[in-house]
């Protein structure tokens, strides 16, 4: 069990996260997250598991592949290797705007602090920071800008869009 | 000027507020340098040799007088009364205090500039044509596109963490002054002809280019789309910069620019992919519309020009009787598309000036000038000159009188000692060796107006390291700082262009050590004046006739042999 922030607040976690190289100690029970790779491998039997299913992709996936799939997973992890690796934010794009993905998706490994706002605007609306982040301070992360120029996942109008309707003459009743 | 509205004022002001709470975390310690490191450096702060660098953005090279007061104030204030234009259209303040930027950010909010996205790996500054909306052979004003790019690149939440850092230049007429050939991308806007697919005739459309760049691996662009209609050139970047993101090198910073990946990719293939990419975006919300271009348009201020006559006899009979007005003329003023006005260039090339130097009294000096002479607005170009750009011509001889005290009337745009350099080894943690100093000695060499009027357009660029931030694979004549066992040495390289003929010179042969670069290029010179077939000819003309193998055979074997007849006495000849 660990502490997440989901939704803009902090809360408890139940889903495990299943490392490459441990798919043999696979628990029967409860919430585990599998890399992509152990999904591709056996995705048969781990239907048969009780439990939800959760998908771990790293960032230079491809989703593609896992489009049909991908709503039988109860949480997509995006594990970033490093704070600033940017391929995460696309991938997140990716799986919400073309995939139409509308489970949870979380952003795992080096999560920190200042990349919520980014991220969030992307797509996640999970983090698991990193173990030294201190997760209540970092919700304020969420309110640094009142406004954002581009469409994005939160809100796909850009700002462009929704000044020149809020400027349009409205319609008699 | 375009003029913030409240919401741009409130994201500029958020975005202070953030970075003010990120450096007040990382003094506190909880935030450690690495992760502190990519917040500053997209808020322009670098860790330099002597102090922090502060970069600030003057997004397209415009620039009011009120915001050139601020700067001047900031200079004065938290610096030591002198700022930097860059190659980017920017202004580099060396010494600030790493505390005290937030408040320098503070000040800068107030007139509506920021030092967003002026470093790291992310969408920088987009630059332009430093002559746009005056310039006679313009097509279409390109600061209202660059406007537009610079809202959509602003905090954009996918592209904050590319593989490395991402340059957008933007041409509007039909010479390229944006060096769009050697950026990450380069958009060259123009109209649409009759029988053009997806275009009614004389709508804006764009060629866009992919991949130039100068650095270690320099390499022009790519043309991937040769007419881009107008509404789709945002969702067509974000299909570019997708790809990048998705698919550039990420394990070896001099192989992660986008150039390296449409190389290795080929640029077929990467437009391809772009295409495929664009499919899925095309006519989605990031599709522009015209009350938006409209509304863009109409949030920048534009001269209220006079009706005049486009001959001056005042200015006929000054040019007759003033030999140094007439030089400088010659050299410093340009054309403009309205008849009475002309574009004016104020050098920042002085003999022994540092290149692109400023210092606050000259800036506070050039604001009063702007107001009175040129509707209180002004341009950085891309070869660190300040641009009146809205002057009357019946004004210019006034306007001369009162720049040269200032020293800022040298009459040499265009021509040799109008040299573009980097900060070099003096100031940058990057730098092999200094720019700056061979920069002053060249200067110092060709002293002579007659002579470098003789010598006729050249341009010499200087980069103290591989990053090129001078420029030098595409001057007429290059020098970059190389080191060997710990000490500077300078490779010349010639046949370099910027431009629509854009070119990248080519080593001459053995680098040389600073004292021998005057030498090295009053050698070249005096080939060049020996060879070329009339005084139309430019260097790079010859350098294009001959090839580089007459000047590398004199430079490098010439100290057995004396010319026959000095190059002074060529020039004059």
């Amino acid at each position: 069990m660990s502490r997440i922030i989901r939704h803009r607040a902090v809360v408890q976690d139940n889903w495990q996260l299943l490392e490459q190289d441990r798919a043999g100690s696979l628990p029967f029970a409860g919430d585990v997250i599998v890399p992509a790779a152990l999904w591709m491998r056996e995705r048969a039997a781990l239907s048969f598991r009780l439990g939800r299913i959760g998908l771990w992709l790293d960032t230079n996936a491809d989703p593609g592949p896992l489009a049909p799939d991908l709503p039988r997973f109860g949480v997509i992890a995006v594990r970033f290797a490093s704070a600033t690796d940017g391929r995460g934010y696309t991938l997140a794009r990716l799986l919400r705007e073309r995939h139409a993905y509308r489970g949870e998706l979380r952003a795992i490994g080096e999560v920190l602090h200042d990349q919520l706002f980014y991220l969030w605007r992307c797509g996640f609306d999970a983090f698991a920071l990193r173990a030294d982040q201190d997760a209540q301070q970092a919700l304020a992360a969420f309110d640094a800008f009142s406004e954002a120029y581009q469409g994005s996942v939160e809100r796909p109008e850009p700002l462009f869009r929704r000044r020149a309707q809020s400027k349009a003459p409205q319609r008699p009743a | 000027m375009y003029l913030y509205d409240e919401i741009d004022q409130r994201i500029v002001n958020e975005r202070v507020q953030q970075f003010r709470e990120q450096t007040r975390r990382y003094l506190a310690g909880a935030l450690s340098a690495d992760e502190f490191r990519p917040l500053r450096l997209q808020n322009g702060l670098y860790v330099e040799r002597h102090a922090p660098m502060l970069r600030i953005a003057i997004p397209y090279g415009l620039l009011s007088s009120v915001q050139l007061r601020k700067l001047a104030h900031v200079a004065r204030t938290y610096d030591r009364g002198y700022g930097h234009f860059s190659t980017r259209q920017n202004l580099q303040l060396n010494w600030p205090s790493m505390e005290r930027v937030p408040d320098i950010l503070a000040e800068l909010a107030q007139v509506q500039m920021h030092a967003i996205q002026t470093s790291g790996s992310c969408v920088r500054n987009t630059t332009t044509d430093h002559f746009a909306g005056v310039a006679p052979d313009e097509i279409v004003d390109s600061f209202v596109w660059c406007e537009l790019i610079r809202q959509w690149s602003t905090l954009h939440p996918e592209f904050a963490y590319l593989p490395r850092k991402f340059k957008i230049a933007v041409s509007g007429s039909a010479a390229d002054r944006a060096a769009t050939w050697v950026h990450d991308i380069g958009l060259h806007a123009q109209r649409a002809v009759r029988g053009m697919a997806d275009a009614e005739p004389g709508e804006v459309g764009f060629r866009v280019i992919v991949g130039g760049g100068l650095g270690r691996t320099p390499i022009i662009g790519h043309a991937i789309r040769e007419f881009l209609p107008w509404r789709h050139l945002l969702s067509y970047l974000d299909a570019i910069l997708r790809v990048y993101n998705r698919y550039g090198r990420r394990d070896n910073k001099y192989k992660a620019r986008i150039k390296i990946l449409v190389k290795e990719l080929t640029p077929a293939v990467f437009a391809q992919k772009v295409e495929e990419e664009w499919s899925q975006l095309r006519d989605g919300p990031s599709t522009l519309i015209e009350d938006e271009v409209k509304r863009i348009e109409s949030r920048f201020t534009r001269p209220a020009y006079a009706a005049l006559q486009a001959g001056n006899p005042l200015v006929e009979a000054m040019l007759a009787a003033d030999e140094a007005f007439a030089s400088w003329h010659r050299r410093n003023v340009h054309p403009h598309k309205v008849p009475g006005y002309a574009a004016v260039t104020l050098s920042l090339k002085r003999s022994g000036a540092a290149p692109g130097d400023a210092s606050a009294e000259q800036m506070d000096a050039i604001a009063g000038l702007a107001e009175r002479y040129s509707f209180g607005e002004l341009r950085v170009s891309h070869e660190q000159n300040l641009i009146l750009a809205d002057v009357r011509a019946s004004d210019l001889h006034a306007l001369w009188r009162e720049i040269r005290p200032l020293g800022l009337a040298t009459p040499n745009i265009g021509l040799l000692t109008n040299i573009i350099a980097c900060p070099g080894g003096d100031f940058c943690s990057l730098a092999n060796a200094r720019s700056i100093p061979v920069a002053q000695a060249v200067q110092r060499r060709f002293d002579d107006l007659d002579y470098l009027h003789d010598i006729g357009e050249l341009d010499l660029n200087i980069s103290g390291c591989m990053n090129s931030c001078g420029h030098h694979h595409v001057g007429h004549i290059g020098i970059l700082g190389v080191d060997k066992q710990g000490e500077e040495y300078y490779q010349v390289s010639i046949g370099g262009a910027q431009g629509a003929h854009a070119s990248l010179g080519r080593v001459i042969g053995p680098a040389f050590s600073q004292e021998q670069v005057p030498e090295v290029i009053e050698k070249l010179i005096e080939v060049y004046l020996g060879q070329r077939d009339s005084e139309q000819e430019r260097f790079i003309d010859t350098v294009r006739r001959i090839g580089i193998e007459p000047f590398r055979d004199y430079v490098y074997e010439s100290h057995h042999q004396t010319p026959r007849r000095s190059a002074r006495q060529l020039a004059a000849a």
